[in-house]
C-alpha cells in the first residue's frame, strides 16, 4: 500500500515537470483504486454499482483539472482521494441519496485483478456533443481516434498551439457541464 | 467516451499548466481594489481630521485588526483551496484580529474615557458603517470567489465564508479612514455584524459557486 502510493507521488512529480509518460502511467494505476472505490460507493447507496465509470471519469476530469492544487512536497495519495471522495458524494447526491462517504474507502481499496463488469461510461461522451464544434472536434480526434496534437493539428489546418487551447478549453467545458446537468 | 481514452486525453494536456490559486487571487483582488476604492471616494471618503486622527492609537487599531482579518483570511483561503486541508491547525489564525481587537478593548478600559461606555460603542456612524462596508466589500468578494474557484476546496460553502471575512476585512480597512468612531468597542460591536452579513453571503455564493 505504503509503496503503491510513494510510486504515484514520484509518477506525478514527474508528470509536473512535464512528463507526459508518467502522467499516463500514474492515471492508468489509480483508475483501478477510484473504480473500486467508486462501485463501494454505489453499492452503500443502494445503487446499481455498474454505474461507476461515469463516476470514474468525473474523478480523472477533477484530478487533471485541479492539479496544480497538489502540493509536490505532500504525498500524492490523500489529495487525490480527497478528490476522489468530493466528486463521489456529489455524484451521489446527485443520484437522490445522501450518503458518507469514508476515506478509507479509498485507502484501503486493493485493485482486484479481473476487470469487474461495468457500463461504458455515458455522461462525458453525451456532453461531448454540446461542446463548441472546434473544441468537439480536436477532443474527437484526440480521443476517440487516437490522433496525435501534431496530426490533429494537420488534420484542422491549425496550428499545434491552437489544438493545445482547444483541447484544455474542451475538457475544462465538458467538465463545467458535467457539474451543472 | 472510454475510460482509457479519457486518460489518453487527459495525458496529451498534460503540458498545460495552471497558474497557482494564490497568483489567480491576488490578480483578481488587485483588479476589484479600484473599484472598491472609487465606490469609496465617491461615496464616503477621508474623514477631515485624519491627520489629527492618526495620532490617536484607537484610530491606527482599526486597520490592525481590519488588516490581520484580511490577511488571516487569505492564508486560509489559500489552504482551504487545496482539497485535503481542513480548518484544523489553521482556524485560529482567524481567532488573530479578535485578539487584537479585545486587548484593543481592554486597554481602552483602563484609560480615563470622555464619554460613557454605551456611548461609544454605539458611536455616531453605525447606520454608515453597515451600508459601506458590505458594499465595498462586495467587489472584493466577487475577486476573491473567482480566484478561489481555480482551486478545489472541499467544503465549498467554508471556503465561501473565508472569502467573505477576507473582503470585510479589505472593505472595513478602506471604511476606517472615513469613520470617526475609533472606540474598539465601535469596532467590535458594527464592524463585526457588518463583517458577519458579507460572510453570510460568502458563504451562501461560495457553496454554489465553489464546488469544483
Amino acid at each position: 500500500m505504503r509503496e503503491r502510493e510513494d510510486e504515484w507521488t514520484g509518477l506525478m512529480r514527474l508528470a509536473i515537470s512535464g512528463d507526459s509518460v508518467a502522467y499516463h502511467r500514474l492515471l492508468k494505476a489509480v483508475t483501478p483504486v477510484l473504480r473500486a472505490a467508486a462501485r463501494r460507493g454505489l453499492a452503500r447507496a443502494g445503487q446499481p454499482v455498474d454505474q461507476s465509470e461515469d463516476i470514474v471519469q468525473d474523478i480523472l476530469l477533477a484530478v487533471h483539472l485541479k492539479r496544480h492544487t497538489w502540493d509536490a512536497n505532500a504525498p500524492f495519495a490523500p489529495w487525490l482521494f480527497a478528490i476522489a471522495r468530493n466528486k463521489l458524494i456529489d455524484q451521489l447526491r446527485r443520484r437522490g441519496r445522501r450518503v458518507f462517504v469514508n476515506i478509507d474507502d479509498f485507502a484501503e481499496t486493493i485493485p482486484s485483478e479481473s476487470a469487474p463488469e461495468t457500463v461504458p461510461a455515458g455522461e462525458v461522451a453525451a456532453q461531448l456533443q454540446s461542446l463548441p464544434a472546434r473544441q468537439r472536434d480536436v477532443l474527437q480526434s484526440i480521443a476517440v481516434e487516437s490522433a496525435s496534437i501534431k496530426d490533429t493539428a494537420a488534420k484542422f489546418a491549425m496550428s499545434e498551439g491552437a489544438v493545445r487551447v482547444a483541447l484544455h478549453r474542451g475538457l475544462a467545458s465538458l467538465t463545467a457541464k458535467l457539474r451543472e446537468q | 467516451m472510454e475510460t482509457d481514452q479519457l486518460i489518453r486525453t487527459l495525458a496529451a494536456d498534460n503540458a498545460h499548466r495552471a497558474r497557482p490559486v494564490g497568483f489567480v487571487l491576488a490578480l483578481a483582488l488587485l483588479a476589484a481594489a479600484p473599484v472598491s476604492v472609487a465606490m469609496f471616494f465617491a461615496g464616503w471618503g477621508v474623514r477631515p481630521d485624519v491627520m489629527t486622527a492618526m495620532h490617536n492609537p484607537f484610530f491606527d487599531l482599526k486597520f490592525v485588526v481590519t488588516l490581520a482579518l484580511a490577511i488571516s483570511a487569505i492564508a486560509v483561503g489559500l489552504h482551504l483551496s487545496r482539497p485535503e486541508a481542513s480548518l484544523q491547525g489553521w482556524g485560529w489564525l482567524l481567532l488573530i484580529p479578535a485578539g487584537i481587537l479585545l486587548a484593543g478593548i481592554g486597554s481602552e478600559m483602563m484609560m480615563p474615557q470622555r464619554l460613557p461606555m454605551m456611548t461609544r460603542l454605539i458611536g455616531s456612524n453605525s447606520m454608515i458603517c453597515l451600508t459601506a462596508v458590505p458594499l465595498m466589500s462586495l467587489p472584493f468578494l466577487a475577486a476573491a470567489l473567482l480566484g478561489l474557484r481555480h482551486g478545489a476546496p472541499a467544503r465549498p460553502a467554508v471556503e465561501g465564508a473565508i472569502a467573505g471575512l477576507l473582503s470585510a476585512g479589505l472593505a472595513a480597512t478602506l471604511y476606517a479612514s472615513h469613520c470617526t468612531d475609533d472606540s474598539p468597542l465601535f469596532v467590535a460591536t458594527w464592524y463585526s455584524i457588518a463583517t458577519a452579513l458579507v460572510t453570510a453571503i460568502g458563504a451562501l455564493a461560495g457553496s454554489k459557486l465553489l464546488r469544483f
